[in-house]
């Protein structure tokens, strides 16, 4: 009961910081658009027809994806700024378990980037994706748990960095293959041979085709059923959050 | 409440803490007092579940904090030397997150809460972001929140470093106040004599990770047996070696052609050394004469002094480590 109770403190601690920064909220709404409208249209002539969607409908999943995986991977952030502002020491003196400060960081750090994720619904008239409500509620759960994989390896990296820049590098260093790996911009069809087998391993290859599965509905044939992806996904899920509970307990 | 025998920290090949051996009464303010990296803070550390200990044992509350560090966490309050309060939380934020990793009953959460706010004075301020309070102010409120789960020891690592006299002497009144009224065990660190002295019940100087001397203020002064007398002189070097061979003092200190002399009547020996000084030919700039503090008292088991003000400071590992190299 009282690990539960500091579970939810932590959480709530995360968003009330989150939902605090305007200038981040703010700047969440840029970069997917940038992707829909400048990427998106730029690529559309490249790929037309082969796809037998148009190029924005077949990114618009893709972009989802990415912003749940860039937003996630960053709030390994709070860690460190945590050490480095005293914090940390004040929930770690706590007679809380690691597990429950870990999970409880997992959890709010989901709930942002499950956030950010949902303004990227608010775009889809620009791509002309028709997205109901009912779609985006199915498509939520599918979000939470992608994001849950996400966030702690983000928390993971950080609490093995010593610095707010070598989290920087390394950060960058895991989003962008990842992100291109995932089949978020070109189906994986695509890939040569070798290149697939990596996607094959990528977590984000099942978010996204199981959101696309989600949102494009009848119009995306998937190479998986839905379930399979998110099997997938939970398999990954529960793989990080150990591991990231095992490597936290020992950060100081 | 709390017995510590024994207790040893190393970091790699340096002793941090040296076999420590003390026993703090319930109720009692105990200080640790000493220069920057004497171990302060790791014997702190160690007291707080931190950091384990090396070898020896200590036991909070008749707990032992290496076998059960869960339940002496629950039993303590601590206030830390570097601040670790979450900014972007307004104060009463900060508070009730502190009150729910602590498990206080809901029920009593904001009874305590207003409470503790109104404890330190911050109530007209609970409701604004920490970012916008001053530096005592987050003192203040970080010693409210150790105290919202009604802890039977309170630890506090150097609580008024780096704050003006003025929020220092507050901060002092509410600790002594607090630690009277609702007989809280508290520990703390400090480097600066004056808190010493005027917040301990007891004090254990401490240096170079062992304690050299441990009573209260009052009867460490007294065990220096008198007054202090300073000489600025030419030559204190030469009238130093003269009193002590005429036997008129015993062990003086030279600092800066500055000279101190313990003795056991100020009034009676100060025209003594004049008498001495002019036989010798050298020429007195100053004298005088004052109650022994307790900087006297380290100066005496030491032979150096603490320097509490200016000069380069080394924190924590980094003071360790320079005092191995040297």
């Amino acid at each position: 009961m009282s690990e539960l109770r500091a579970i939810y403190t932590l959480w709530l601690r995360e968003v009330k910081r989150y939902t605090r920064e305007k200038t981040r909220l703010i700047s969440s709404f840029i970069q997917p658009l940038l992707w829909l409208i400048i990427f998106g249209s730029g690529m559309r002539l490249a790929s037309t027809g082969l796809i037998g969607i148009s190029y924005q409908e077949f990114i618009f999943p893709g972009i989802i994806g990415q912003t749940l995986l860039f937003t996630s991977m960053f709030m390994g952030i709070s860690v460190i700024w945590d050490r480095e502002f005293g914090f940390l020491k004040e929930i770690l003196v706590a007679p809380i378990s690691r597990i429950s400060v870990f999970v409880g960081k997992v959890l709010g750090g989901s709930t942002d980037a499950v956030i950010q994720g949902s303004f990227v619904f608010l775009f889809s008239f620009l791509v002309s994706v028709h997205v109901g409500i009912d779609t985006f509620l199915v498509s939520l759960p599918i979000m939470v748990l992608i994001t849950f994989g996400m966030v702690s390896i983000g928390l993971t990296l950080a609490s093995l960095m010593e610095s707010l820049e070598s989290f920087g590098v390394i950060q960058t260093f895991v989003n962008l293959p990842l992100f291109f790996l995932s089949g978020a911009l070109f189906p994986i069809s695509f890939f040569p041979p070798w290149l697939g087998w990596v996607s094959v391993v990528d977590p984000l290859t099942y978010g996204v085709d199981a959101l696309r599965i989600t949102i494009l509905k009848g119009a995306w044939t998937s190479a998986n059923p839905l379930y399979y992806d998110l099997l997938a996904i939970v398999a990954f899920d529960l793989a990080m959050i150990a591991i990231g509970t095992l490597i936290f307990s020992r950060t100081k | 409440m709390i017995q510590v025998k024994g207790l040893t920290r190393r970091f790699g090949g340096i002793l941090a803490v040296d076999k420590l051996n003390f026993a703090v009464q319930p109720g009692e303010v105990f200080g640790l007092l000493g220069p920057n990296g004497a171990g302060k803070t790791t014997t702190l550390s160690m007291l707080c579940t931190i950091l384990k200990p090396t070898s020896g044992t200590a036991t909070v509350n008749g707990i032992d904090v290496t076998r059960n560090p869960a339940q002496v966490r629950r039993m303590i309050g601590i206030v830390f030397q570097e601040p670790s309060i979450d900014d972007r939380l307004t104060g009463r934020e900060n508070l009730e997150m502190h009150a729910n990793l602590y498990g206080v009953p809901r029920t009593e959460q904001k009874k305590r809460i207003d409470e503790v706010l109104d404890l330190v004075e911050l109530s007209d301020r609970a409701d604004a972001l920490m970012r916008t309070y001053s530096g005592g102010m987050r003192r203040r409120l970080e010693i409210a929140r150790g105290l919202i789960h009604y802890p039977k020891v309170l630890f506090l690592d150097e609580p008024t470093i780096g704050l003006d006299p003025q929020t220092r002497e507050h901060i002092w009144n509410y600790i002594s106040a607090l630690s009277k009224r609702e007989s809280i065990t508290v520990i703390l660190t400090t480097h600066y004599m004056e808190e010493a002295d005027k917040l301990c019940d007891r004090v254990a100087i401490i240096d170079y990770g062992r304690i050299i001397a441990l009573d209260t203020p009052q009867r460490l002064k007294e065990g220096l047996e008198g007054d202090m007398i300073s000489v600025k002189a030419q030559g204190a070097n030469i009238l130093a070696e003269k009193l002590v061979q005429l036997e008129l003092v015993k062990n003086p200190k030279e600092a800066d052609g500055e000279l101190t002399l313990v003795v056991k009547s100020g009034a009676a020996m100060m025209p003594r050394i004049v008498e001495v000084a002019e036989r010798l030919g050298l020429r007195i700039e100053s004298m005088s004469i004052r109650e022994p503090t307790l900087e006297d008292v380290f100066l005496h088991f030491t032979g150096r002094e603490i320097r509490s003000e200016g000069g380069e400071e080394y924190h924590g590992l980094a003071a360790i480590k320079r005092r191995g190299v040297r």
